[in-house]
C-alpha cells in the first residue's frame, strides 16, 4: 500500500501561507463544511479562556494543600476533572514533581503534544525543531538558554510525550512564600515552570 | 528509514528562543490554520493518528521549509482530498463545486465549547494483558518503523530503537497508533512509561544521573 503521494494535493493551493489558509477556509465555507463563526469561537477559547492560568491554579493549590497534592500526584485525571480542567489534549494527565533531587522537563520529539486544558496552545519554541531535537540529548544546555542552571546533583528527567498521555511539571515552591495564599502563589507559577524549562518566580 | 518529524537527538538545530507567555501566534493566519484544522476534525473523516501521519508524510523538503501551521494546513488539504471531502479541482480553482453530504456534520459555533471539553480519550477496556510491571527491564525493538505498513505511522522514536530501559509506569490500555493511523482498527495495548539512562542513549551525556522517559506500547518492547 503506497503511503507517499508524489503529487500532494496541497501544492494546488496558493503557496503563500496566508493566502493558502484563506483559500482553504473559503472553499470549506462555500461547501458548508466549516462555519467561520465556529473558527472565531475556537480562537477566542484558546486566546482568552484556556491557558497557563489553569495550570497555575493547580500548582498553587498543590503547594498549599498536602492532601490535594498527594491525590494529584497519585492519579491526576479525577482531580483535574473536578476542577474543570479536562478536555482536548488533556485526556490522560500525569503530574510530575520537581524536588532538589529531580528536575522534570517535558518535550514532544515527534510532534508537539502538550497539555492544552492546563497550558493552552504550545509556545513557538516548544514546537521548534531545536527544542524537539535537543531536549532529549542536551537538556541542560537547553535549560541554560532559558536562564536555568541546575546543580550536578539534581538529575534531569526529560519526558518525551510519545503517546496521548500529557505531562505537567509541578515546580518547587519558592522559599519565602510561607505567608502567601493560593491566589498570590498563582502569580509566581509561570508557563515555562510547568513545562520544566523555568522555575517558579521568587516573590 | 525515518521521516523528518522524528528529530529527537538530532544535531545542528541551533539555539532555542524563549518567548513571553502573551505571544501565542506570530501571524494572523496561524490561529486561523489551527481553528480550521480543529473544525474540520469534527467532520469525522479521520482520527488523531491519521492526521499526525498526514503531517509526517509531507515530503521531507516541505516538512523542513514549512512553518509549523503550514504543515497543518498542507496536511489538512491532503487529507480532505484523500477522504473525498474536497476535489483537486476545488483546491486548484479556489471554488467549491457542488454540495457535500458532510455539511450536516459542520461544527456549529455553539458546539465548540462542548467539543473541546469532551476531548477524545485514547484508553480502551480489554485489549492485551499487561506483560510488564514497573521495575522490569525491557528492550525496545530495533526498527523505529511501522511493522505492518511499509512507511506507515509509528510513535517509536528512532533515538530509542534497540535501547534498553526500565518500566516506570503502566498507563493502562491505549489505542495503538501504528494500527489506528491506517484504518486497521484501534488494536489497544498496554502503554508504559519507560526510563532510559542518558548514559545508555548518548556517547556524550551531559550528566550521568539524567534520564529520558518515553511512553511506549507493549508491542514496541520485549523483556531484556
Amino acid at each position: 500500500m503506497p503511503h507517499d503521494h508524489h503529487d500532494h494535493p496541497h501544492s494546488l493551493l496558493p503557496s503563500d501561507p496566508a493566502l493558502r489558509v484563506k483559500a482553504l477556509e473559503t472553499i470549506l465555507t462555500q461547501k458548508g463544511l466549516v462555519d467561520p463563526a465556529a473558527l472565531d469561537e475556537i480562537i477566542d477559547t484558546y486566546e482568552n479562556r484556556i491557558g497557563p492560568k489553569n495550570g497555575a491554579h493547580v500548582v498553587a493549590r498543590a503547594w498549599v494543600d498536602a492532601e490535594f497534592r498527594a491525590a494529584l500526584l497519585a492519579d491526576a485525571d479525577p482531580v483535574l476533572a473536578e476542577m474543570g480542567y479536562y478536555g482536548r489534549q488533556g485526556e490522560h494527565m500525569v503530574v510530575v514533581e520537581n524536588t532538589d533531587e529531580v528536575h522534570n522537563m517535558v518535550v514532544c520529539t515527534l510532534c508537539s503534544c502538550y497539555p492544552w486544558p492546563l497550558l493552552g496552545i504550545p509556545p513557538g519554541w516548544y514546537k521548534s525543531d531545536a527544542y524537539r531535537a535537543r531536549s532529549v540529548r542536551e537538556p541542560r544546555k537547553v535549560l541554560a538558554e532559558f536562564g536555568v542552571a541546575l546543580p550536578a546533583e539534581t538529575a534531569v528527567r526529560v519526558w518525551d510525550s510519545t503517546a496521548e498521555v500529557r505531562y505537567l511539571v509541578l515546580p518547587q515552591r519558592p522559599s519565602g512564600t510561607e505567608d502567601l495564599d493560593e491566589a498570590a502563589l498563582m502569580a509566581l507559577v509561570t508557563r515555562d515552570s510547568m513545562i520544566g524549562t523555568g522555575l517558579a518566580v521568587s516573590p | 528509514m525515518t521521516r523528518p518529524h522524528d528529530m529527537g537527538g538530532r544535531f545542528g538545530d541551533g539555539p532555542v528562543t524563549p518567548e513571553p507567555e502573551d505571544v501565542m501566534f506570530h501571524a494572523d493566519w496561524h490561529p486561523r490554520a489551527l481553528a480550521l484544522t480543529l473544525a474540520s476534525g469534527s467532520l469525522g473523516l479521520w482520527n488523531i493518528d491519521i492526521s499526525r501521519h498526514a503531517r509526517e508524510a509531507l515530503a521531507p523538503k516541505d516538512y523542513a521549509r514549512f512553518a509549523y501551521y503550514e504543515k497543518w494546513i498542507a496536511a489538512l488539504a491532503d487529507l480532505l482530498v484523500a477522504k473525498g471531502a474536497l476535489s483537486r479541482e476545488e483546491l486548484a480553482t479556489g471554488q467549491a463545486i457542488g454540495d457535500s453530504d458532510l455539511a450536516e456534520k459542520r461544527l456549529a459555533p455553539g458546539a465548540v465549547a462542548g467539543v473541546l471539553a469532551k476531548g477524545g480519550p485514547a484508553t480502551r477496556p480489554g485489549g492485551l494483558a499487561a506483560e510488564f510491571v514497573p521495575g522490569d527491564t525491557v528492550q525496545v525493538r530495533a526498527q523505529a518503523e511501522n511493522m505492518v505498513v511499509d512507511g506507515g505511522h509509528t510513535r517509536l522514536p528512532a533515538y530509542l530503537a534497540g535501547r534498553t530501559g526500565t518500566i516506570v509506569r503502566h498507563h493502562g490500555t491505549h489505542i495503538l497508533p501504528d494500527s489506528n493511523a491506517h484504518g486497521q482498527g484501534e488494536a489497544p495495548e498496554p502503554l508504559y512509561a519507560v526510563a532510559f539512562r542518558a548514559t545508555d542513549l548518548w556517547a556524550h551525556p551531559e550528566n550521568s544521573g539524567d534520564e529520558v522517559i518515553a511512553d511506549l506500547w507493549q508491542s514496541y518492547l520485549s523483556r531484556a
